[in-house]
């Protein structure tokens, strides 16, 4: 079947299965930031953002996103690479296999919570699966991204 | 060497691959592949021990896609070990591609390669297998002398003995002893004693397990893999597949974290042999059910301590007895076993008797593997937790019996074989740990209303940095035809950053920047020879080889920057990217060195090199305090802070030391408090997604405070120690500790859950 959808600011039709997930679609089509690491909607590694909105693109059918407007890191590279760096100042990247999908709900947070307080900072982050940093290092990091007080 | 106007070295320096990986670009494994790519899957046993009568491939065959289904008929019949060890492995070869017996729920039946993995998947589902089911051995307390045998098979070897006793289920066995123990003890004014179940644990890397492979132009297999060990990988591919190992290649891209499951080979060899059979491209990928329940975990163990003290405090006499679960394989059934004492009794050198002793034994589960701590942790879960009890029947503070029992500069310890400590700060550790968590005021316990109470507990550890006079490393630093440098090491950087780390060290030694430096690492083609990284190596061992080269090296431009100026070698020195004499008078670039030395007339391509293996293992040192909140009306235990002071020598790159001991200390917590592999009465395992394997997320961790005590080693580079691993092992006993003081319920079995909390406080 077809979807035309809005790729990263550009419109594209492809053609997706019935029953294949919006991660598997954009990897197939080369956004490969987009990564695959539990296949339970539990770990955030696959975050893009619908319609502004970040959600986990594993448990989206492509099917649904017809119509609409997907972003990934690779369609956001300023605003990635801005926070990024404040990320591997703190060495908070580690393995970094979790941070593309980190990232993209960092930058969603920006947008959508005015002065967070470092508790709403942890709570709007908690989906976010990180096994290597212990998550201190990603919290200074965003604490210093965002202003808020260390 | 000395620290002095470091530029490089103990400055957070951003990883050089930070930016690239942090944004998403395409460097791991599955980014690499290309579209025509067999997808390979794996037919797995369901029963936990089970002999193939028969396997009926017919209808699979017939599904249109399908490339190839290999069966225990269509693999070589020699058998081999996926362990990470250097070559003797003291492990047993007990491992085919696939086997005729399988040995637990999960355990490999046939692999089937197909142009997609939806066609693989129908095929697999078509696959008839008529098995025969044999009595399994579940519970490791009664594998050794169990009816049935995990390992039946007559042609299992091993290079040399490590206390295997196949028909007894027993992989390995171990004992060492100094002293008399048992004498000891009768001398003793207070002996304490308890039995203690720390738990298989599951790495959980945010990666699963993958591998990519194809023949090159000159047909020799290529395999691109997320591991730690590429050069054991190709030794393990050239035994089990029976190819020469000159035909094989093995690269390591971007790896998304290891903590030791990716110190076992993995997925290697299904890729490869399709591959091999069929002469195409195939990429194997584990899912998240695969990673949990068909790789490794940490050794379950149970664990008898026994630990005496006189009336001052002092411990005389320390015994450990082990038993370790290594499951259906023994990769590192023997090394994890013996590194329980090896990086536990050390820390206490007042005694006069020690001894350790145990069994490694074969289950019908999951087999255990190599996990950050190996051994270390289970250990000093242990014996911490049973100088605490003894702190306690002493009425004695838990840190003075720590201060007056530590091991200090320039001692030796009784299983040491005399080899003197020459760095430790593990005193200033406690000290300052102490200050940090507020001990004085906070010191056992205080009620803070509505049945809660908050109380502290602590614990310290070791580890090792390398293996002594078995990891040995080499590197080579060339100066290029542009002035530039290459860095090539066999090291793999899994995301702990030791890329940026060997960068800083030789860019230290070389004294130039550290962008002048391009590093190639982890590709059997063109790297030195390195173990891989594991063992807490990449600092010590392949940092101190780094050093090494880059001053050969360093002594070769110097002696040709002389030459070129027509002076003496103590007439140069270097000058950032150049080379001038101490007068100031002359200078030459490396620029213009190298043309004219590589391009021109000198005929000399500037390399230099050094393979360096140490004769010792440093130990670094942590000293963890715990503060937890226990409601005493569910049990419920909530980790408020948690203070470590690390000693890892000289801290090489400060922010990525912080980043490794705060991440291994979340998954110490995860260990203390949350994270389980369970199996239900079959064999099955319980726990093969995050939604029941719990790992710490972001709300589970309370706060984390890291700070380092440094001292120098004088035999690491810039008197560096290592910090990987014994970030990982104060956690469970020092918040089991804390619970303790809390309620008064002595946690032996991992992990310290609401309900054993609860419970416990029911029967007091």
């Amino acid at each position: 079947m077809q979807i035309k959808v809005t790729i990263n600011g550009k419109m594209v039709t492809w053609d997706v299965e019935q029953d294949e997930f919006l991660m598997d679609t954009l990897r197939s089509h080369g956004l490969l930031s987009v990564k695959k690491a539990c296949e339970t909607s539990c770990c955030g590694l696959c975050t893009v953002w619908l319609e502004d909105k970040p959600v986990l693109s594993c448990s989206i059918l492509s099917l649904r996103v017809h119509g609409k407007k997907i972003t990934t890191i690779e369609g956001v590279p300023k605003d990635a690479e801005e926070f990024a760096r404040v990320l591997t100042a703190e060495g908070a990247e580690q393995c970094g296999f979790c941070s593309p999908g980190f990232i993209m709900n960092v930058l969603a947070m920006k947008n959508e919570l005015v002065n967070p307080s470092e508790e709403d900072i942890i709570h709007y982050l908690t989906g976010n699966l990180c096994r290597c940093t212990g998550y201190m290092g990603q919290l200074r990091a965003v604490k210093t991204y965002l202003g808020v007080l260390v | 060497m000395k620290k002095i106007d470091l530029k490089c070295v103990g400055h957070s320096m951003r990883k050089i691959d930070g930016m690239a990986i942090a944004i998403g670009k395409p460097v791991y494994t599955e980014d690499l592949v290309m579209s025509n790519a067999l997808v390979v899957k794996i037919l797995r046993s369901p029963h936990a021990f089970a002999k193939i009568n028969s396997i009926d491939l017919s209808r699979a065959e017939g599904v249109e896609g399908v490339e190839c289904i290999l069966t225990y008929k269509d693999v070589p019949a020699e058998r081999f070990t996926l362990a990470g060890q250097s070559y003797p492995e003291p492990s047993p070869y007990d491992r085919l591609i696939l086997d005729k017996i399988v040995r637990y729920v999960g355990d490999e039946v046939a692999i089937i390669a197909a142009v997609d993995e939806k066609t693989a998947l129908m095929a697999m589902r078509k696959i008839k297998v008529d098995y025969e089911i044999l009595e399994p051995v579940l519970d490791f307390e009664q594998a050794v002398g169990h009816s049935s045998v995990v390992h039946p098979e007559e042609n299992l070897s091993c290079n040399f003995d490590i206390g295997l006793y196949r028909e007894k289920n027993i992989a390995s066995s171990f004992k060492e002893e100094v002293g008399d123990v048992e004498e000891e003890f009768k001398r003793c004014y207070e002996v304490v004693e308890d039995v203690y179940y720390p738990q298989a644990q599951a790495h959980a890397m945010m990666e699963t397990y993958r591998a990519y492979t194809y023949l090159d132009h000159t047909g020799r297999l290529v395999v691109v893999t997320s591991t730690q060990i590429p050069f054991h990988i190709r030794r393990q591919l050239a035994r089990a597949l029976q190819i020469p190992s000159s035909k094989i290649r093995v690269m390591k891209p971007r790896i998304g974290g290891g903590f030791g499951g990716k110190q076992t080979g993995a997925v290697e060899g299904f890729a490869a042999i399709v591959t091999l059979k069929t002469g195409k491209p195939a990429i194997s990928i584990y899912d998240r059910k695969e990673t949990f329940s068909c790789t490794t975990s940490r050794h379950a163990m149970r664990l008898k301590v026994k630990v005496g003290a006189d009336q001052e405090g002092i411990i005389r006499a320390i015994d450990m007895q082990v038993l370790s679960d290594t499951g259906a394989y023994g990769e590192h059934a023997a090394t994890v076993l013996s590194c329980v004492g090896h990086y536990t009794l050390p820390l206490y050198n007042k005694t006069s008797a020690v001894r350790i002793t145990g069994n490694a034994v074969y289950t019908n589960k999951m087999p255990a593997g190599a996990f950050r701590g190996y051994g270390a942790t289970q250990g000093t879960f242990a014996l911490e937790s049973t100088v605490n009890k003894l702190a306690e029947r002493l009425n004695m503070d838990p840190t003075e019996v720590r201060l007056k029992n530590i091991s200090k500069e320039g001692e030796t310890f009784l299983t040491g074989q005399g080899v003197q400590l020459r760095s430790t700060s593990l005193n200033r550790c406690i000290q300052k740990g102490k200050e940090l968590i507020g001990w004085k005021e906070k010191f056992p316990r205080c009620e803070i209303g509505q049945n809660k109470v908050r109380a502290v507990g602590m614990a310290i550890t070791m580890q090792g940095s390398g293996i002594a006079n078995i990891g040995t490393t080499s590197v080579e630093i060339r100066l290029n035809d542009d002035g530039n440098f290459t860095l090539l090491s066999g090291a793999t950087d899994m995301g702990h950053g030791c890329d940026t780390i060997l960068t800083q060290m030789a860019a230290e030694i070389l004294e130039i920047p550290m962008d002048n430096i391009i590093f190639v690492a982890g590709d059997t083609d063109t790297s030195p020879y390195d173990p891989g990284s594991y063992a807490s190596s990449t600092t010590y061992v392949a940092g101190t080889a780094t050093v090494k080269a880059a001053e050969d090296l360093k002594k070769k431009i110097l002696e040709q920057g002389a030459k070129l100026l027509g002076v003496s070698l103590d007439e140069v020195e270097p000058n950032g990217l150049a080379v001038r004499t101490v007068k100031g008078d002359q200078e030459i670039s490396l620029v213009k060195l190298a043309e004219l030395t590589i391009l021109g007339a000198g005929k000399l391509q500037l390399t230099g090199y050094a393979t360096h293996g140490s004769e010792i293992s440093p130990p670094p040192y942590v000293a963890g305090f715990a503060e937890v909140e226990v409601d005493q009306e569910t049990g419920k235990v909530e980790l408020i802070d948690y203070v470590a002071v690390v000693d890892c020598g000289t801290v090489i790159n400060p922010n990525l030391a912080r980043m490794q001991a705060e991440g291994g200390i979340a998954q110490g917590i995860g260990m203390a408090l949350y994270e389980e592999v369970k199996y239900n009465d079959l064999g099955k395992m319980a726990t093969n997604s995050f939604m029941q394997y719990k790992i710490p997320c972001r709300k589970d961790v309370g706060k984390v405070h890291v700070a380092f005590e440094e001292s120098f080693e004088p035999t690491g580079p810039f008197g560096a120690k290592s910090i990987g691993e014994v970030v990982a092992n104060t956690p469970p006993p020092a918040i089991a500790h804390a619970v303790y003081n809390a309620v008064r319920v002595r946690v032996t079995r991992l992990p310290i859950t609401p309900e054993k909390v609860f419970f416990g406080m029911q029967k007091q």
